[in-house]
């Protein structure tokens, strides 16, 4: 193969082209059992697994590893997406042997130290929504919403109004708002946004009638703004005896600053890889905790937290009589417990002053950015923001530059790009989210790369429609990808290849 | 406070910028429907010697595998971890990087999920494989939901002897009704009871192998039987490790393959996180839920990765998406491939056969106490054993011992009483002969 290593970046073959059948990066010992108790499935097969010694196994993975951007090399500013600074206490603290080398069913006797960790974990995040109960379990953001609207299609069963189905959702919303809904067979009707950039809420009354289950609402929502009437909607969702789910996904604009329980919502999941710093690890492992008002918090899934006089326990039976009321249970054992450490050592080393501070600097950040720019790009909404600012692509019209180029450019200056077509409701989306760990240092020298490069379009597309060239690799062909799936290397590639 | 950069000048320079008299004038629009600057009942922030200090105590709480004598499987296993593991996923560029979208730029993670669903692919002996998923259980419902898509049929079969949480997580994710699920209870999977089921209404049978009680089964004819009726078979594996010695599922004739990867890279961390892998035939890839690398080319013609198939996800599709899926395992992954890629074909069958060795030396050692009746005829690295007493309390005065031995079958299963006296015992290459042996004696104490 051709070598095309330019100074640091190195190529770098995929495994199965380097690795062996013989080797191997670790010493085990010799087995010396004669007979197997495997029984008639047991097969000594040849799996085609390749090995690497230690030191060529580190090389390898680190060579890939320096094809990844990554924040602790420079802002990555993703909207709704919360890249912030990741704590390298935290990483420490979910490596006590009493926290990672524990068997989540090993007696309650033996884990008392993890259960009230679990307790302490829980009673920060009810005290910072304001909400009455909490269910740990939700491996991710995605989950935590399974987890609210099997809450809310449990209550509406037990209230024999079945023919409640009918799921509102704005069309700024996650995409994994309106998968989730009709995941649980709920139907999902799409509300438009106003001019405003927030929910529409005349539409949003018409379209609730007798069969209005739930509403499911960001908020601040994905255009980086508040919404405003989450109050009047609550009340009306709840008199039309609805409920109303909140996707806490941008609960950093929030946080120490203002309760969600204050505004009407019955359930919300937090992603403690957002909000609570817990590192994103290239697209996870996360985790969605999920918050409840009193109406939801019977509904909850198994395992259950609880305490006698002395010690801590589980109710991890959904049929027991303390939950029988539950939907069930959403994963094996209780949770993230790695990701719980992680973000209880994060909420200890800010404590309650501190988490105000993160969410007034992440809006003043988000903020700042916006003024800045506001000359020469084009905010999509006029006001101020929360923690993100949303631009549309009115900027580039006439340059034939288009956001997908200006966000190529933007990786040619050393930045990973911001979240680029979406919220779907702003032509050619461009959604900055800087968070509150970005230094003004930084945030200044972000803002004058945008501004030279949005003056750079003047210029002509060539420049943006060949970037990126710097890296590693360049603008790939995705729909070769979707179109001839190639999905794992096959022996033969090597046989072609020779 | 030491995450934050902003000095107190750096802020009110910004506030100048915006043109705000002070920092709640941004949140102004909030302020006048609710109060702004709430109370809390917390406490403020602590040094990282402090937060240092209580997190330590709580851990010192608790009893770990490696200060106690250490048997308990059931779905999360105790195995050695290389050192090399967790510093490369502690490496910035990994851990601090995320889902892949910008593919110039996250090359390092595409590359390694590839690895990651080829290697999946190879041990469960399937054609495809994603990303990952949460874990082993989510992976098992998704894996319903798949074939509840794929064949348009409602029924599931799950089998008598398939980890009772795995069944509650199956049965709560994708949604089924009492009407539509059937599930016995019994020691060893009953083919039979199976059969019976099947209709033209089932769109799948779930099998776990090696099973809850540790026994390992050849899957073919049933394989066979739930095709000829048009519905799929769903195999579960929760130790990856038994794939080593055993048949994998794809020549059985397996449809879909949920497996938990926790054995690999990862440990136990109370019950999370984890890896979930999922495979299954090339002729269902475009109902597989999650992410998926495929390969593709740049325009200078140079071979890279990308995501691919977005079109059945979430963040394209909406309400019409495979599943919702979002964030998956991705670093839990990359501590499963790069331990997969150090053992290589040798060592991890070697280290496969070493948990079986281990098993079967704990099993010759327990069954001489006469009290004690194994269940199984068959086993990998973990087994059930019938006890004179309760099993939870036998399992209480063990750990009082320093000895947490296993997992008492009520404590999954709390509605049948008959189950009350089995406890599942799992061993693995960490546990040495002197563990065994104390194991035995703390036994017939506490008998």
């Amino acid at each position: 193969m051709k070598n095309s290593t330019k100074g640091l970046n190195h190529d770098e073959p995929i495994l199965f082209e380097i690795g062996g059948m013989d080797k191997s990066g670790v010493d085990l010992n010799e087995p010396t059992f004669k007979e197997n108790f495997i029984g008639e499935c047991f097969e000594n097969r040849e799996i085609g697994l390749p090995g690497l010694s230690e030191p060529e196994s580190i090389r390898h993975y680190v060579r890939l590893s320096r094809k990844n951007y990554s924040i602790d090399a420079g802002l990555y500013p993703l909207g709704s997406c919360t890249m912030k600074h990741n704590p390298r206490l935290n990483e420490k603290m979910a490596r006590l042997k009493g926290f990672s080398e524990i068997h989540p069913l090993q007696p309650l006797s033996t884990c008392q130290g993890a259960l009230e960790l679990i307790d302490e974990i829980s009673t920060w995040l009810k005290e910072l929504t304001g909400m009455q109960a909490v269910t740990m379990t939700p491996k991710a953001g995605a989950q935590g919403e399974l987890c609210g609207m099997l809450a809310i299609k449990k209550a509406i069963e037990a209230r024999n109004e079945c023919h409640r189905t009918k799921v509102l959702v704005p069309d700024s919303a996650h995409g994994t708002n309106p998968a989730t809904a009709a995941f649980l067979g709920f139907d999902v009707v799409t509300i438009k946004s106003d001019k405003n950039g927030r929910l529409n809420f005349d539409d949003f009354k018409e379209n609730v009638d007798k069969n209005f289950a739930a509403a499911m609402i960001t908020n601040p929502n994905t255009c980086g703004l508040f919404e405003d009437d989450i109050i009047e909607i609550a009340n009306y969702i709840h008199d039309a005896g609805g409920y109303l789910y909140c996707d806490g996904a941008n609960f950093n604009a929030l946080v120490g600053k203002v309760r969600p329980g204050d505004l009407g919502i019955d359930a919300m999941h937090i992603n403690l890889h957002k909000t609570f710093s817990t590192p994103h690890g290239g697209g996870g492992p996360g985790s969605g905790p999920v918050v409840f008002s009193d109406i939801l918090k019977d509904f909850c899934p198994a395992p259950l937290l609880k305490k006698d006089e002395e010690n801590y326990y589980l109710v991890e039976n959904h049929n027991d009589k303390d939950i029988n009321k539950s939907f069930g249970r959403l994963c094996v054992f209780h949770g993230q417990m790695g990701m719980f450490v992680r973000a209880l050592s994060y909420m200890m080393s800010h404590g309650s002053d501190g988490l105000r501070q993160v969410s007034e600097d992440a809006v003043l950040n988000a903020n700042y950015i916006k003024s800045s720019l506001e000359d020469i790009l084009t905010p999509a909404y006029e006001g101020y923001c929360m923690h993100e600012v949303l631009f549309n692509d009115d900027f580039l019209n006439g340059t034939g530059v288009e956001t997908i180029d200006f966000a190529k450019a933007l990786i040619d200056k050393g930045y990973h790009p911001m979240t680029i077509y979406f919220p779907l409701v702003v032509h050619g989306a461009l959604l900055v989210e800087p968070t509150e760990t970005e230094s003004k240092n930084s945030i200044d020298q972000f803002i004058e790369t945008i501004r030279e490069l949005a003056s750079k379009t003047q210029d002509g597309e060539e420049f943006f429609k060949k970037a990126p060239i710097y890296t590693p690799i360049r603008r790939l062909d995705e729909t070769k990808a979707a179109r001839n799936p190639v999905l794992r290397w096959q022996k033969n590639d090597v046989i072609a290849a020779e | 406070m030491r995450y934050l950069p902003l000095t107190k000048n750096n802020r009110e320079e910004m506030l100048s910028t915006i043109g705000a008299n002070n920092i709640d004038e941004l949140f102004s629009n909030i302020a006048e429907k609710v109060s702004i600057n709430p109370k809390f009942d917390l406490p403020n922030h602590k040094t990282e010697m402090e937060v240092e200090k209580h997190l330590s105590l709580l851990s010192d709480k608790n009893l770990h595998a490696d200060n106690s004598n250490f048997f308990i499987g059931g779905g999360s296993y105790k195995h050695h971890i290389p050192a090399s593991v967790d510093h490369i996923i502690q490496r910035s560029e990994f851990l601090t990087s995320y889902t892949p979208y910008q593919p110039e730029i996250s090359q390092g993670t595409l590359q390694y999920l590839y690895e990651f669903q080829t290697q999946v692919s190879l041990l469960t002996g399937m054609d495809i494989s994603n990303a990952s998923m949460y874990d082993g259980s989510t992976a098992a419902a998704e894996a319903v939901s798949m074939a509840k898509r794929i064949t348009k049929r409602n029924q599931v079969i799950l089998s008598n002897t398939i980890h009772p949480h795995y069944a509650d997580v199956i049965k709560t994710v994708s949604g089924i009704k009492d009407s539509e699920f059937f599930y016995g209870r019994n020691f060893s999977i009953d083919i039979d009871y199976l059969l019976n089921e099947v209709n033209e209404n089932t769109a799948c049978v779930v099998v776990q192998n090696p099973d809850f009680f540790g026994s390992c089964y050849d899957l073919s004819s049933l394989a066979e039987f739930v095709q000829s009726k048009g519905a799929l078979l769903i195999v579960v594996v929760t130790e990856v490790l038994s794939l080593g010695m055993m048949k994998s599922p794809g020549a059985m004739g397996a449809d879909i393959v949920a497996c938990e990867g926790q054995s690999l890279g990862n440990p136990m961390n109370f019950g999370g996180p984890y890896v979930g892998l999922l495979s299954t035939k090339n002729k269902y890839l475009r109902q597989i839920p999650g992410r998926i690398v495929g390969e593709s080319e740049d325009v200078d013609g140079k071979k890279g990765f990308v995501l691919t198939l977005s079109a059945r996800e979430q963040h394209i599709r909406r309400e019409k998406a495979t599943s919702n899926i979002c964030t998956n395992s991705g670093l839990c992954s990359l501590a499963f491939t790069i331990h997969l890629t150090l053992l290589g074909e040798k060592g991890f069958k070697n280290l496969s056969r070493l948990n079986h060795e281990s098993a079967l030396n704990l099993k010759e050692k327990i069954l001489k106490i006469p009290e004690f009746k194994l269940l199984n005829k068959s086993f990998f690295n973990e087994f059930t054993i019938e006890l004179p007493i309760k099993g939870e309390v036998f399992v209480d005065r063990m750990a009082e011992k320093g000895v947490l031995a296993g997992i008492p079958v009520s404590r999954l299963i709390n509605n049948n009483k008959e189950l009350d006296n089995f406890i599942v015992v799992a061993s693995t290459e960490t546990n040495t002969e002197d563990d065994m042996n104390s194991y035995i004696e703390a036994a017939k104490e506490v008998l």
